[in-house]
């Protein structure tokens, strides 16, 4: 278990600093600057900013001058939006993101995981085929096309909630909802797949034949197996809703943190393209990581080392 | 003898998109108290099915159960509910698969599947259950019974996985214990060191086994009374040491000629001609006409099902004149 | 449930003298919505590339007199003769439906030549790690893994950045992170394969490392390589009409129909059709995808793609 940890932080080091690395050299590769645009701007004014950013530096400068912030847990101040600290735009903004993307991974577990047990167990009954009609239509159903669905229902039609913005308590649900839906649809179809091939398993048969009742089947002798790929795919997942934000944010228009970051990378804001990417960067790490420990405290096989 | 199982006329098909299975037809058979009735038969004759059957264990559809009855105890298996089924399984009767590898859950502790017939059935808890559970181990000669409950299926071994099974089918001491091919999937050597462990328990607690198996050899060893199956159908039942004397029917010869160490050496294995039937477009007639040779062929029933009959006290034999050896009393 | 035993003779009945293509195929033409699918298929692409030389409309042209305007809207033509516009006209008085088809291309486009493109890394890097084994196995695929772990999303958004200019780099970049999966699928089946007996009789016949992995071994590994690239033909679609809709991918006047769905849902309100005919054309099509990719996996037999 040590092992295993000590294993994966050296390996999260490792891929913090690719993507540290990677970000920083190719947003410097793109064509333009953080002051080309929009508006023309007076070349003392420029030059004044260029030289304050260190932009005027040899690239190898810039590169150890900034992980050496880094390191020291400064994330520099942003190059758009003149005199924020991006520490102070990501505090502002992370939250709501982090908000959306926990509920709608709740909605996406509430729906998706009882959706796939139950088609599994009633397997070719209206049981099964209802839901996993209504997930195949939720898997083709981008949430830039499911987001304006939403709004049009709820929003504009019985006008439930707000149609966009941030300032209401229930703003976060229809985001959540539609982001949510996407994924309840993917972990329904995994969970009835993972649980029709565990239900099939000689294991399943002994269990009955000991007299287990049908549900202590289902819910104790099944569901670890049955749920393996579903707690796989949390990663990914996790790594979905995240990106998957920047689209959400842009639909409903929510001061978040992908709308952040592809604000920054219009307006090719070094420093803040940077802190973004190297902070999804880390919480993907930590999410894989504690998606490996939740592997393997359900499946005794796998060994931590 | 009193019987602890007494199958009547059990039929059990299958329906398939490709047609009507039947793959048990109106088979009887009766387990005395304390003997080990055997069944065997190739794969596909039935010999399982009828087992599952029994606790209603097949996937019902497509199976279904026709007709025939099963007491057990002044219970008919056949007639009770999925919830009273669960109360008789693994409490009064109890099973054992083929394959130990697969059979146990590999997500949960030895010790938590080995007590939950404890659990389940006589509402212990889960200290008292654990302490019985580790007598359990011990009683089919698992060392360090204590440790072993705590670990995985996957720590270990064949042979080992399939004494907890044992265990785990013997702790609620039932009256009954279904053995499905219970050493087929395993090493020669163990195969033995399981077999005695069957034996020796079933001493030791007195419970009536059914043993199913392909295997003549091993029904020669531990079996009381065997019923041979062909093709969904009884074709022969007789005590062990009748049957071996005097097998009549050509199947239940066939069988016994292909048994390896029976042969002489250096001659070719001898094997049955042919494939045991579709059981969904059985001839009508004797199941093992295809089957024999072409002398004997002429002599079997074509157009009816040979009904089984008694040739001597307690030797059953289905009535085809091709089939029977010696030819019929009449 | 359904749980223990089924007799033998209810499995299946082998069928001799089929090859596994001729038995696939005999398989997929069983299945009928995938089937129905691939004919949707085709008719969407027959629309989008031939459509726009039949329509009366030049979906570059602007007329803003007839902005906005609902489906069934006629206009008069140049040569005085009457057209109707089917799914009515967008902000700028535009076609919708001869759009919908030049975006179409675009679209389809995308998914064929990112696809391609992560087949042929996919496959070739997988192929070789599974055959040569070993250490450079080990190292190849932990350096997949470290990719894996990378946030694929934003690398494509910065690409993007690098390469807008040119809709076809852009193309490749997202081609270029969408290999990874292929690469590990290839990569298992290869591994199992090399161990197998016709491999070690070919080897011991002498033939090149070459010659063993392209003429014993990719044929093999095509039925879930055929599979898993008709799976990656949407994702690489939903990716790129994501990165349109977020402004970062198709730039004007080109459009796709991630560009289109934007759009339409800026203007929702008043004018639903430019949302609703994009939308459905976009999910139709990556509906019937994903029903022939699966259809595909039955047919070819081909176990799930994950691990």
């Amino acid at each position: 278990m040590l092992r295993f940890t000590l294993n994966r932080l050296t390996q999260s080091i490792v891929v913090i600093l690719v993507v540290f690395s990677i970000t920083f050299f190719m947003i410097r590769l793109a064509p333009g600057d953080p002051f080309a645009s929009p508006k023309a701007m007076p070349p003392d004014v420029r030059k004044v900013l260029v030289e304050r950013y260190g932009l005027d530096k040899p690239l190898a400068v810039q590169y150890f001058t900034t992980m050496g912030s880094y390191l020291k847990g400064d994330l520099l101040p942003s190059m758009s939006y003149q005199g924020m600290w991006n520490s102070k735009i990501i505090k502002d903004a992370f939250p709501i993101s982090l908000i959306i993307g926990l509920s709608a991974l709740g909605v996406a577990l509430g729906l998706g995981l009882p959706a796939g047990i139950i088609a599994a167990v009633r397997k070719n009954t209206w049981l099964d085929y209802g839901p996993m009609s209504l997930a195949l239509i939720g898997i083709c159903l981008p949430t830039f096309v499911m987001g304006p669905i939403l709004i049009a229902i709820f929003g504009l039609k019985w006008r439930l909630f707000n149609v966009a913005g941030w300032f209401e308590k229930t703003d976060w649900v229809l985001p959540a909802v539609t982001m949510g839906l996407i994924y309840a649809a993917y972990i329904a179809r995994m969970t009835r797949g993972g649980m029709l091939e565990v239900l099939n398993q000689d294991y399943i048969r002994t269990a009955r034949a000991k007299g287990v009742p049908g549900w202590r089947v289902v819910l104790v002798h099944a569901l670890r197996g049955g749920l393996l790929p579903v707690v796989a795919f949390l990663g990914p997942a996790l790594a979905g809703i995240a990106t998957g934000s920047f689209i959400i944010e842009k639909i409903f228009n929510l001061p978040g943190l992908g709308q952040h970051f592809v604000a920054s990378v219009f307006n090719r804001d070094y420093s803040l393209i940077l802190a973004t990417v190297v902070l999804y960067a880390v919480l993907l790490v930590v999410v894989n990581f504690l998606t490996d420990l939740l592997v393997a405290w359900i499946n005794p096989k796998v060994r931590l080392s | 003898m009193s019987a602890v199982l007494d199958v009547k006329d059990l039929q059990v098909s299958f329906h398939t998109r490709n047609g009507v299975v039947r793959a048990v037809d109106r088979v009887s058979l009766k387990v005395g108290a304390g003997q080990t009735t055997g069944i065997v038969g190739e794969s596909g004759s039935g010999k399982s099915v009828t087992c599952y059957s029994l606790l209603g264990l097949i996937p019902q559809p497509p199976g279904r159960i026709e007709g025939g009855t099963a007491m057990f105890g002044g219970l008919d298996l056949l007639k009770l509910s999925e919830k009273e089924l669960q109360k008789v399984r693994g409490s009064r009767i109890s099973m054992i698969f083929q394959d130990p590898m697969t059979s146990l859950n590999p997500y949960l502790k030895i010790g938590t599947q080995l007590v939950e017939p404890l659990r389940l059935h006589e509402g212990l808890d889960k200290a008292t259950a654990w302490k019985r559970g580790i007598a359990a181990l011990e009683e089919v000669g698992i060392p360090e019974p204590a440790i072993r409950m705590e670990q995985y299926p996957h720590e270990f071994s064949g042979g080992m996985r399939q004494r907890v099974m044992i265990a785990m089918a013997l702790i609620t001491r039932p009256e009954l214990l279904i053995a499905d091919e219970p050493t087929t999937a395993l090493d020669v050597t163990i195969q033995q060191q399981v077999l005695d462990l069957i034996k020796d328990l079933q001493k030791r607690l007195g419970i009536a086994v059914v043993f199913i198996t392909h295997d003549l050899a091993v029904v020669h060893e531990v079996c009381d009374v065997v019923n041979v199956m062909y093709a969904g159908r009884l074709v022969e039942s007789a005590s062990a040491a009748d049957l071996f004397a005097h097998p009549r029917h050509a199947y239940t010869r066939a069988l016994m000629r292909s048994i390896p160490a029976l042969q002489k050496k250096g001659e070719p294995l001898y094997t049955i001609p042919g494939l045991p039937p579709d059981l969904s477009h059985l001839p009508s007639g004797c199941a093992f006409r295809p089957r024999q040779t072409p002398d004997r062929q002429a002599l079997c029933l074509t157009d009816r099902q040979p009904p089984l009959q008694e040739i001597a006290p307690g030797h059953w034999v289905q009535a085809c004149p091709g089939c029977v050896e010696g030819g019929l009393p009449l | 449930m359904s749980t223990a035993v089924i007799p033998a003779t209810l499995a299946p009945v082998i069928r001799p003298g089929r090859s596994l293509w001729q038995d696939a195929w005999a398989r997929l033409r069983k299945n009928h919505l995938a089937v129905a699918c691939g004919l949707v298929l085709i008719a969407v692409v027959l629309i989008c590339f031939i459509g726009p030389r039949l329509s009366p409309w030049n979906p570059e042209v602007t007329n803003l007199a007839l902005k906005a305007s609902p489906p069934g809207t006629m206009e008069t033509l140049a040569d005085g003769s009457m057209a109707k516009h089917w799914f009515g006209t967008d902000t700028l008085g535009r076609d919708l439906l001869t759009r919908i088809m030049r975006g179409g291309q675009v679209s389809l486009m995308v998914g064929l030549v990112a696809t391609s493109v992560a087949l042929l890394i996919g496959v070739a890097y997988g192929a070789t790690a599974g055959y040569l084994g070993g250490r450079t196995d080990a190292v190849m695929m932990r350096f997949v893994d470290v990719l894996y772990a990378l946030p694929f999303m934003i690398f494509v958004i910065l690409l993007t950045t690098m390469f807008g200019k040119s809709m076809l780099l852009m193309y490749m970049a997202i081609g270029a992170v969408e290999w990874l999966t292929m690469s590990r699928i290839v990569r298992a089946q290869v591994q199992g394969l090399a161990r197998q007996e016709f491999v070690e009789a070919a080897r011991s016949l002498g033939l090149s490392t070459a010659v063993i992995l392209f003429r014993h071994i990719i044929p093999n590994v095509l039925g879930p390589v055929i599979v898993y690239a008709t799976l990656t033909v949407p994702a690489v679609m939903l990716l790129e009409a994501a990165l349109s809709f977020l402004g970062l991918g198709v730039q004007p006047p080109d459009s796709s129909w991630g560009t289109l769905i934007d759009d339409g849902a800026t203007n929702m309100e008043t004018s639903p059709w430019l949302l609703i005919y994009p939308a459905a054309f976009f999910s139709i099509t990556l509906f019937c995808l994903n029903f022939v990719g699966d259809g595909l996996r039955d047919a070819l037999d081909v176990r799930g793609g994950k691990d």
